[in-house]
C-alpha cells in the first residue's frame, strides 16, 4: 500500500529500543499502529527480508533490520537476491538490484 | 579565525564493522593509514572544532520531515546510532559546540534555507570518520548533513551554494575550524549489488574534485549518477560542498577500488588551502 508505512515501522525500530521492545513482546499490537497492507505486515511478521527488499525498502534502513533479528552479512546479501527470484524484481523505490544477482566481492565468493 | 582545513574522505558500515573480513589485509592498514595521515593534518592546522558534512541514512532524518541540509546545534551528540557491535564501534558521546553551531548557522541562513537539530544521533556517515580522525574523540564537532538518500534531492548547483555559505561562516567565526565531506563516490551499498564499485567513474569524478573545476562537478544528472555510481553516487554532494567550501585544487591521497566488502572505493584527500595563501 505504501512504501512509506512500511519504511517508517522499520525506521522506528531501528533507532528506538523502546519499540524494539514491542517488536519482541508484541508484534501484532505494534505493526496495529501503522497502516500496512497485509504483504507488508506479513513481511514484517516473518522478517522476509528478500519480500522487504522487493517491496523497496531502503537497504540503509534494511540492513540495520536484518542485524537487529540477527542476520549476518553474507546472509542478509543472499536473502536479498532470494527474494528477487521468488517475487520478482524490485517494485518502488530506489534500491533495485543491477547486477544479476552476482556477487561483488571476493569475500563472499571466497566463503 | 578561518577554515584551516578542508579535506574529504569515505565513510561505510563495513569500513569498521566488517574490517575483519578484509582479504587484502595489506591495503586496508594502508587505507586505515591514509585516514591517521588525515588525523595529523587536521591537528596540525591546529583546528579548534571539526566540521563534518556527511550524508546520513535515516538516522535521525525521515521523509516524514526530511531537511536539504541540516546542522547540528548540540553541546554533545551521541553515536553510533547501529548496533556497537555490528559496527565496532563502542556507542559514547561525542563533543559538540551548540555556540559555534548557533554562529554558523545564522551566517549560513544568509543565503541557505538550512535547518538546525538540537538533537542527533551519529551514525556511520559521521561516527566512522571520527573513529579515525579524533579516534579520542575529544575534539568538538559540528554535524551537517545534505539529504542524498530520499529524493527529491537538494540540486548539484545548490551544493555548491551551500559549500559557499559554510565557508563564509566558516571565516566569519574566530574559532580555527576544520571541515571534512564524507561520502561514497559510485557504490551500492547494502544491497545485492555491494561491492561494485565503478573505478573509471570514480577516478573521473576525483579529477574533477582535485581540480576544484566547478563546470565539472555540477556536470551530473542524478539519472546519469544513478545508472553509472549507484544510488550511493548521489552522495557526491557532499565532497561538491567542500571543493566549494575550499576554493582551490586539491590532492588525493588514497583511493582504492579494491576493498569491495566495505562496499565503497575508499578514499582520503585534502584541499591545498596553504598553497593559495
Ligand atoms: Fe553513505
Amino acid at each position: 500500500m505504501s512504501l512509506y508505512n512500511l519504511q517508517k515501522v522499520l525506521y522506528v525500530l531501528n533507532r528506538d529500543p523502546a519499540a524494539q521492545e514491542s517488536y519482541r513482546a508484541d508484534l501484532d499490537a505494534l505493526l496495529d499502529s501503522y497502516d500496512l497492507d497485509d504483504e507488508e505486515r506479513r513481511a514484517l511478521r516473518d522478517g522476509d527480508i528478500g519480500l522487504l527488499y522487493v517491496l523497496g525498502v531502503n537497504g540503509q534502513i534494511l540492513m540495520h533490520y536484518a542485524a537487529f533479528l540477527g542476520i549476518e552479512w553474507f546472509d542478509y546479501l543472499d536473502m536479498m537476491r532470494k527474494g528477487i527470484e521468488r517475487y520478482g524484481p524490485v517494485r518502488a523505490g530506489i534500491y533495485a538490484m543491477t547486477g544479476g544477482g552476482d556477487s561483488f566481492t571476493v569475500e563472499e565468493n571466497s566463503q | 579565525m578561518s577554515l584551516v582545513y578542508a579535506g574529504v574522505c569515505s565513510h561505510a558500515p563495513g569500513i569498521t564493522g566488517r574490517a575483519n573480513l578484509v582479504k587484502d589485509k595489506a591495503l586496508r592498514e594502508e587505507f586505515y593509514a591514509a585516514f591517521d595521515v588525515q588525523r595529523q593534518e587536521i591537528e596540525a592546522s591546529g583546528a579548534e572544532a571539526l566540521v563534518v558534512v556527511a550524508a546520513e541514512h535515516f538516522a535521525n532524518f525521515f521523509m516524514n520531515n526530511m531537511p536539504a541540509y541540516c546542522v547540528g546545534m548540540a553541546d554533545y551528540y551521541e553515536g553510533p546510532i547501529e548496533d556497537p557491535e555490528w559496527l565496532q564501534i563502542e556507542r559514547r558521546k561525542i563533543p559538540g559546540n551548540a555556540d559555534l553551531s548557533l554562529r554558523l548557522t545564522r551566517e549560513i541562513m544568509n543565503t541557505v534555507d538550512v535547518a538546525y537539530a538540537e538533537e542527533w544521533k551519529f551514525d556511520h556517515g559521521i561516527i566512522v570518520p571520527l573513529n579515525f580522525l579524533t579516534p579520542r574523540f575529544d575534539m568538538p564537532v559540528v554535524p551537517v548533513n545534505i539529504n542524498c538518500q530520499g529524493p527529491p534531492l537538494t540540486p548539484l548547483p545548490r551544493a555548491w551554494a551551500f559549500g559557499e555559505a559554510l565557508r563564509r561562516a566558516c571565516d566569519a567565526v574566530p574559532e580555527r575550524i576544520a571541515i571534512v565531506g564524507t561520502g561514497g563516490i559510485s557504490h551500492w551499498p547494502a544491497t545485492p549489488d555491494s561491492g561494485k564499485i565503478n573505478e573509471e567513474w570514480d577516478r573521473d569524478f576525483l579529477d574533477r574534485l582535485m581540480r576544484n573545476d566547478k563546470a565539472a562537478l555540477l556536470d551530473y544528472t542524478d539519472e546519469q549518477t544513478y545508472a553509472d555510481a549507484g544510488q550511493g553516487g548521489f552522495e557526491i554532494r557532499t565532497f561538491i560542498a567542500i571543493a566549494a567550501a575550499a576554493r582551490v585544487p586539491g590532492t588525493l591521497q588514497f583511493y582504492t577500488a579494491d576493498l569491495p566488502i566495505f562496499a565503497v572505493g575508499c578514499t582520503v584527500a585534502r584541499f591545498d588551502l596553504d598553497a593559495a595563501a
